[in-house]
């Protein structure tokens, strides 16, 4: 038994036949061919296949895909606009964020969640904001300086204002 | 023209460029046309009779294409695989299983969600058997022998000793304190964020398998394909292995697992190709472990704190089958540097290795094998006679350490450290955490009754496998290797033996080349990994790629500025002899502006080279190590603990490292984040627990906790430098130190907020109810 779904990935309708089984990490990876979500552990603990649901980050190891039918995603291949890195990313390279880069993609799109909804984070809040994401290389404190340097970007005072 | 930044700069990583836009390529990524999918049912108990194995249902499930037992290997000899260390382990049983989630079989279906389907179809008939789980217990006479296969009838894999004996005993006996304690060092797992997997694909038409594999030594693992499949018409040739983007290793990914083999036996057997990835708990209940050490550890001293002599020893489980990915000529590897940073002048220990119903154990976690556990008892048992003679840790070192001018130092077990400096870097740690004020704090804080400890750990690490009177892999010796071909536009490509694992290869070694040759690091790409292009190597784990791939890059580099400066002098029209070199070009003595880059020279080598010089500019290296190189490094680590929840609180944490001289700060500095963090976890939270029937009770990161940003706290790190006199540009290697360094103290800053209690030793995990159970027994606990 197979049902019809669409969703709308990083601005893209996607529409598949899946069994109602089949997690969302899965429907990315390997229908969608979107490889840069991962997954780390099949218990919601490590973050790796964190993707961006309807403004909100998400563990898509468990979803299933049909709960995000009609629904939009945004995943690490969608962080790039015009060619150019989003700031999230600069901050990530910069701040050399990232090691084997395998918890990297969830890491940012938590990130980028929480900065929709939060300027000039502080330490504590940047550090809650990504418990759930599980990093084994950098011990996080360079993937706090990382946000912290997105957040000055993207929050930074309007030219001429201030 | 770019500039070249060689030693020294804190360059921005090129592999950055594909992980921040999710397109790294890792072993989950690979799709083959026609791939299948392959899952392995594996055992619910720890010990036992497999009575019957019945296929029918699996097979009839929709998209299973084969099911694989222990008897279907047989008439291949492939139901079992020998191991690094002279033993064998079981591919598959055909009898017997030997540790909770053994792999009893494989299903090769159309999916992932077939193949899973097919696993849960697959019946096993098992009858129990008793399980031998204590390891001492298991050395007991009386205990029943699990390894039915082996000739020798004993629960004893090898009795290992070093060191003087007697000479050990006397001097004990002749010195004023003795102090002893027994320390566990438990089982704990590397669990990288990626798990372990492969797609195996065999051409049938060309008799060429292409086993894509998350492995840490892709050259390696292809000589040992070559040497269990040979006898079926696999030979070297006609084998690649591709190690792709690896999402972390630490020691996890150098073992040949079981599933490796059923995906190539697979993809053999269908024609098609096969991948097999692991789930975290297949990941964290099967493969190999770390660390399950049992210490006893003994320190002699005179009264005013001299060390005399040093005694320890060990049971060590190593599960089921004695695969320790341990490639020196020792079964405890590097144990015996368990003397430390001290100048200690008679030692003994000895190591027995013993078979338990449990996975496999013996890989590092990101050490050099059994580092960790060496420096763990010995920082750990400095403190523990300071204490005994109520001296200030810290001072009862100063009076130990092996001084400046006595390296190179033969230690008591025979190694010879290369360079150290272990007072300047405790001097320095102390400075930066203001240790007497500190002690201060703590007096003040214990007089109204809160539990403060500040513990220290000034350790000395072994790293860099390996010298080949030392290491070697099934007798090949643990050289690495570079290859370096300078293209006539002057841009180079550069292949290494090794393989990143999340080190930042690609830009380190490109600095490397960049400070030899004064080629911008831009102009150079690196590769590995790849066993169709790379040259041999024995891989990346140990803290070696530096040590010896990143020797031979520079090896190499000399080479082809050997040719250059020929080359050179013809289209200068001067003597060799007569040229000088400077970053980037040669140039005529006294006459600056007679010069020649490496850029013209490389156009040169392919347009005008002199007549009778072969054309080109390339060179490789196969660099053997005359040592092994010695960073170190001082830690001081201050906590707070809750007298109501046990809670151990890193209130700061210094680590001052010194691995010599530094190829880029600021993945160095990436790197000791990392393995401070590495550290912590087994200090504070991490041990996989088993219960009395052998089953895993940590098999998911709900029951093994991995430390959050929220636990680790904010690392304040400085350095000193001193260069390894025997490397080429003094480098050390560094991916480790602070894994070994940090869990001794942490710990020594947990029984050192004890002390006034009585408290002389406590086992890692310092979790909050290990810490509350003792706050309790003395009557602390709020």
């Amino acid at each position: 038994m197979t049902q019809k779904i669409t969703i709308n990935l990083n601005g893209a309708d996607v529409t598949a036949e899946v069994e109602p089984r089949l997690l969302l990490v899965h429907f990315i990876r390997e229908v969608a061919n979107l490889t840069g979500t991962h997954i780390g552990c099949d218990t919601t603990s490590c973050g790796a296949c964190s993707v961006v649901l309807d403004g909100k980050a998400v563990k898509s190891c468990t979803l299933f895909a049909v709960q995000a039918d009609g629904r939009r995603i945004m995943t690490v291949e969608g962080l790039v606009t015009g060619g150019q890195l989003h700031p999230i990313q600069e901050g990530f390279h910069e701040k050399h964020g990232l090691q084997c880069g395998f918890c990297t993609p969830g890491m940012m799109m938590t990130s980028y969640a929480f900065l929709q909804n939060h300027a000039h984070a502080s330490e504590e809040e940047i550090r809650w904001a990504i418990s759930g994401n599980l990093c084994r290389c950098t011990g996080y404190v360079n993937i706090v300086e990382a946000i912290k340097y997105a957040d000055a970007k993207l929050h930074a005072p309007a030219a001429g204002g201030a | 023209m770019g500039v070249a930044h060689g030693m020294g700069h804190s360059v921005k990583r090129k592999e950055d460029a594909r992980f921040l836009r999710g397109r790294g390529n890792y072993i989950d990524d690979i799709k083959l046309p026609g791939m299948l999918w392959l899952d392995i049912v594996r055992s619910p108990l720890a010990h036992a009779k497999i009575v019957n194995i019945n296929k029918e249902k699996a097979l009839a499930t929709p998209g299973v294409a084969a099911v694989i037992t222990g008897a279907d290997l047989v008439p291949y000899k492939l139901e079992w695989m020998p191991t690094l260390m002279s033993d064998r382990q079981m591919v598959l049983p055909v009898d017997t299983v030997m540790y909770y989630a053994q792999e009893v079989a494989a299903v090769i279906a159309t999916s992932r969600y077939a193949a899973a389907d097919g696993v849960a179809a697959v019946e096993v008939d098992y009858e129990p058997l008793e399980p031998v789980l204590d390891p001492k217990k298991a050395l007991l006479p009386d205990s029943p022998v699990i390894r039915f296969d082996r000739e020798e009838k004993s629960n004893r894999i090898w009795h290992w000793e070093a060191g003087d004996r007697q000479g050990t005993d006397a001097a004990f006996k002749g010195s004023d304190v003795v102090v002893a304690e027994d320390i566990y060092i438990p089982r704990i797992h590397v669990a990288s964020i990626e798990t372990c997997g492969c797609v195996a694909s065999w051409d049938p038409m060309e008799g060429h398998l292409t086993l894509y594999m998350t492995t840490q030594a892709p050259h390696a693992i292809r000589t040992v394909v070559a040497l269990v499949t040979g006898h079926l018409g696999l030979h070297e040739h006609k084998i690649r292995v591709v190690s792709p983007d690896i999402g972390g290793g630490f020691g996890g990914k150098v073992p040949v697992y079981p599933g490796y083999v059923l995906a190539v036996a697979a993809s053999v057997l269908t024609g098609k190709p096969v991948k097999w990835i692991e789930d975290r708990s297949e990941n964290l209940q099967a493969d190999s472990f770390a660390r399950d050490y049992h210490i006893h550890a003994e320190l002699a001293a005179q009264k005013d704190g001299k060390l005399n002599a040093l005694r320890m020893g060990v049971v060590a489980d190593h599960g089921a089958f004695d695969s320790a990915a341990n490639p020196s000529k020792f079964p405890a590897g590097l144990f015996s540097i368990c003397t430390g940073s001290y100048d200690i002048k008679t030692a003994f220990t000895e190591v027995d290795g013993v078979y338990t119903n449990k996975p496999p154990g013996g890989i590092a976690y990101r050490c050099s094998f059994r580092v960790t556990e060496a420096v763990h008892a010995v920082e750990r048992m400095m403190d523990v006679l300071a204490q005994k003679l109520k001296m200030d840790p810290a001072d009862l070192r100063a009076l130990n350490f092996i001084r400046p001018e006595q390296f190179p130092y033969k230690s008591a077990f025979g190694w010879e450290y290369d360079s150290g400096n272990y007072q300047g870097a405790l001097d320095k740690a102390k400075q930066i955490i203001g240790y007497d004020d500190l002690r201060k704090e703590q007096a003040e804080k214990r007089a109204r009754g809160e539990l403060m400890g500040i513990g220290l750990s000034t350790f000395t690490e072994i790293v860099g496998a390996g010298p080949s009177h030392t290491f070697d892999i099934l007798g090949i010796k643990m050289f690495d290797s570079a290859e370096i071909r300078v293209h006539p536009t002057g841009r180079v490509i550069a292949r290494f033996g090794t393989k990143s694992q999340g080190q930042g290869h690609e830009t380190t070694y490109a600095q490397i080349i960049a400070q030899e040759l004064g080629i911008p690091e831009e102009h150079i790409a690196v590769e590995e990994g790849d066993t169709d292009t790379a040259p041999y190597g024995l891989g990346t784990y140990a803290s070696r790629s530096t040590p010896t791939a990143g020797a031979a890059g520079a090896m190499a580099a000399r080479k082809i500025r050997e040719k250059a400066r020929k080359i050179a002098a013809h289209l200068l029209e001067a003597n060799e002899a007569d040229l000088e070199w400077e970053t980037g070009k040669f140039f005529v003595k006294g006459v600056p502006s007679r010069s020649k880059t490496i850029q013209e020279i490389a156009f040169a080598a392919y347009t005008n080279h002199p007549q009778g010089m072969e054309a080109g500019l390339e060179a490789v290296d196969y660099y053997d190590p005359p040592n092994l190189t010695f960073p170190f490094g001082a830690y001081i680590c201050v906590v707070d603990i809750d007298r109501g929840t046990g809670e151990v609180k890193i209130h700061r944490f210094v680590a001052v490292d010194d691995c010599g001289n530094i190829i880029n700060p600021m993945i160095v500095d990436g790197q000791i984040h990392g393995g401070l963090t590495m550290g912590m976890a087994p200090a504070l939270l991490e041990e996989i627990v088993y219960d009395e029937n052998g089953v895993n009770l940590t098999g998911t990161f709900m029951d093994y906790l991995l430390p959050t940003a929220m636990e680790t706290p904010k690392w304040e790190l400085d350095k000193t430098t001193t260069p390894s006199p025997h490397h080429p540009f003094g480098a050390k290697g560094v991916g480790e130190s602070a894994t070994v360094g940090a869990p001794p103290a942490i710990a020594n800053a947990v029984v050192d907020a004890l002390s006034h209690l009585g408290v002389t030793n406590m086992d890692i995990p310092l979790t909050p109810q290990k810490v509350w159970a003792v706050l309790k027994e003395k009557g602390a606990a709020l």
